[in-house]
């Protein structure tokens, strides 16, 4: 299991919030998943057997919003 | 494709529908008018059907997926004003949503825009410019009047006025000299100083506040937390409704009228905007509040229980009398620091501290043994001597005479902590020690009790005497003296069981209290990182009154969230009827619920103001 935050430009409705929520939770091998509204961040905890950083990226811009970094 | 900003995009819409009304003239062809009005609902909706399939590709049903059935479901019906006005009223509502929102988040961006650029460091005798993350630890940087200290670290050269604001929310400069701990971000407003660099970026104090401040701001409050759970059913619900009604009655603008109003927008953000908000003004005055359910904590508490040393008082002993009984006072004081000088307990410190002023060289102690809850025992000159309480003297056979026993009553009832000195035989003084109540400590309780906390009690490892005389000083309704650190829990633990109680103290030896407590509150933050760790709510610097600014602030964010929820909650009640009384058609429904957003947003923003007055 590895956890990592993604940066993302910034959250404007609680709406959009809930939608990478529910997305990425679609992913396999997503053991947590946290939408930080306010300081617009995604913090995912995965195991990286199943999924990984590219398939977690990919999904969050299929969605529409740009993510500026990782850590 | 053509990339054309948010802003942009809701102006042209806005261009285009006013053009169609501008055409819809008596001898004018309609058609021409209702293509310009398609035109701004496609130029407007086609983002939001965007979103609304990307999301749908992952299943997730969202308002743009409604909005866009509503929509389309209008132009099918030949309603092109209605889905015109739902999605330019639906895009400048999210544009305006989007700017206000920034504002709530303003104040953590504004502490971000406080860290320093550049430090000046010492390397290879020359003075270098770097990025403060390329300071190491234990170089020299050099600080001139106006720039920011870049690194928390101790001077070693120089002294200087330093505003301290970005840490404390002070911005009163304070006088800093070699030895002081200075810190990242704190500005010099004159003088010159050279630091010797201990914490860098990312372990700095500043650094930390900002990043316990970020993740405080997404800390779901419980009301939130209710609200989303809310939410998950409302929408569900209200698109059964518009289906069955739409199978009912067969009426579609109504049917299509309920699904733009599914989504209860200012009911969802009415709690984290307060929050965000709250928290962000709370973190510009040097008060950090740990989340949004700790401010609803805060804003409940009916009892406050107070550490005293370095709580209530300074915590920095000193020598306030001595009193020979066999020698001059400035024998005893010489005796005094002469026994103390190893010592590292607080009482020791003040009297060294006064025997500084001594003249003549102190003498070094052949043999010092420490007794725990008594004293101390030395050898000086091959003499023994005893410092400390009366049962130091007690269990070494020293009588107290009654002369020494009055004096000693007499002292401590004024709050003074005395400390016998005596040979090995007789009583030779007494020293009286005090440590100074906090300025800020003698209108806290009245301050208090405006604020509807009902009882304040302190807590002490002091004895009983001492204990009272502060007590009733600061105008306490309780003490409890005398107490080791598990007395102080379970104390805690008793007073919970009556009222929800917060503990104050200053997180360095009352942590397992201020983690016992419903909630925790360090005083004087800046100078502990384990404080600022367990501590549910961190006052930066070591001043009392941000205490009731704390409590004040978060009782002000706690009535901005339920004047947000109860005006979203009326606004939904209102939209429903509205809908189902056909008083409310698809454009109002959408103006009602965006204009509720951001008024729910500037309600919020009102609290980025607040200050205590």
């Amino acid at each position: 299991m590895t956890t990592k935050t993604f940066q993302l430009e910034t959250l404007t409705c609680p709406s959009c919030a809930a939608k990478i929520e529910v997305a990425i939770k679609r992913l396999k091998g997503i053991n947590e998943i946290q939408v930080l509204f306010s300081s617009s961040r995604v913090k995912v905890t995965f195991d990286e057997a199943l999924t990984d950083v590219t398939e977690i990226v990919k999904t969050i811009e299929a969605l529409g919003f740009d993510v500026l970094s990782i850590k | 494709m053509l990339r054309i900003t948010k802003g942009q995009r809701v102006m042209i819409a806005g261009i285009l529908i006013a053009i169609s009304f501008a055409l819809k003239q008596p001898n004018f062809n309609p058609t021409v008018s209702d293509v310009f009005m398609i035109a701004a609902a496609v130029i407007a909706g086609y983002p939001i059907v965007l979103n609304a399939i990307r999301a749908l590709k992952f299943r997730y049903l969202g308002i743009e997926a409604l909005v866009t059935l509503a929509v389309t479901g209008a132009i099918i019906i030949g309603e092109y004003w209605e889905a015109a006005a739902v999605t330019f009223l639906f895009m400048f509502g999210s544009y305006l949503e989007a700017k206000t929102l920034e504002k709530t988040r303003s104040s953590l961006k504004a502490l971000l825009d406080l860290a320093p650029e550049t430090a000046k460091v010492l390397r290879d005798n020359g003075e270098i410019e770097v990025s403060p993350e390329e300071v190491t630890r234990g170089e020299i940087v050099i600080v001139r009047p106006g720039e920011k200290i870049p690194v928390d670290g101790t001077i070693s050269e120089g002294s200087a006025y330093v505003n301290q604001a970005s840490i404390t929310g002070e911005s009163l400069p304070i006088a800093k000299n070699i030895g002081d701990v200075v810190y990242l971000g704190t500005i010099i407003e004159s003088g010159y100083l050279k630091i010797t660099a201990e914490q860098i970026s990312e372990d700095t104090t500043f650094a930390r506040i900002l990043h316990l401040v970020e993740e405080a701001q997404d800390k779901k409050a419980k009301t939130q937390k209710f609200m989303e759970v809310f939410a998950k059913y409302y929408t569900p619900g209200i698109m059964i409704l518009a289906t069955v009604i739409f199978l009912v009655t067969k009426d579609i603008e109504l049917a299509l009228t309920l699904l733009v109003i599914a989504c209860p927008g200012a009911l969802v953000i009415s709690t984290p905007v307060s929050i965000v908000a709250g928290i962000g003004n709370g973190a510009k005055h040097g008060v950090i509040i740990k989340g949004g359910e700790v401010i609803e904590k805060l804003a409940a508490i009916k009892s406050l229980a107070f550490d005293k040393t370095g709580t209530l008082t300074v915590g920095r002993p000193t020598v306030t009398k001595l009193k020979g009984f066999a020698i001059t006072e400035e024998e005893l004081l010489y005796l005094a620091a002469s026994a103390e000088s190893y010592s590292e307990h607080p009482l020791a410190k003040a009297i060294l501290e006064a025997g500084k002023g001594l003249e003549e060289p102190l003498i070094t102690p052949q043999d010092s043994q420490f007794i725990i809850g008594q004293g101390l025992q030395v050898k000086l000159n091959d003499n023994i001597y005893y410092l400390g309480n009366r049962k130091l003297m007690t269990e070494n056979k020293i009588a107290i005479p009654t002369e020494v026993a009055d004096y000693l009553n007499l002292e401590e009832t004024a709050g003074q902590t005395t400390v016998i000195v005596a040979d090995a035989l007789n009583i030779l003084g007494v020293v009286s020690i005090a440590d100074e109540i906090r300025g800020d400590a003698l209108n806290l309780v009245q301050k208090l009790k405006r604020l509807g906390i009902k009882k304040t009690v302190m807590l002490t490892g002091d004895n009983k005497l001492v204990a009272s005389s502060i007590a009733k000083k600061v105008g306490l309704d309780d003490y409890f003296a005398e107490l080791l650190p598990q007395d102080k829990v379970a104390i805690l633990k008793k007073l919970q069981t009556e009222d929800k109680t917060a503990m104050v103290g200053d997180g360095v030896n009352d942590a397992p209290a201020l983690a016992t407590a419903d909630l925790g509150v360090a005083l004087g933050g800046i100078g502990s990182h384990v404080a600022m760790e367990t501590a549910d709510v961190v006052l930066m610097s070591a001043e009392l009154k941000k205490l009731t600014y704390a409590i004040n602030l978060s009782q002000a964010t706690i009535k901005n969230m339920k004047q947000n929820i109860y005006f979203a909650i009326l606004v939904v009640g209102v939209l429903l009827v509205g809908v189902i009384t056909k008083t409310v058609v698809l454009s109002s429904g959408m103006l009602i619920h965006e204009l509720s957003v951001i008024l729910v947003i500037l309600n919020a923003i009102r609290l980025l103001r607040f200050n205590e007055k």
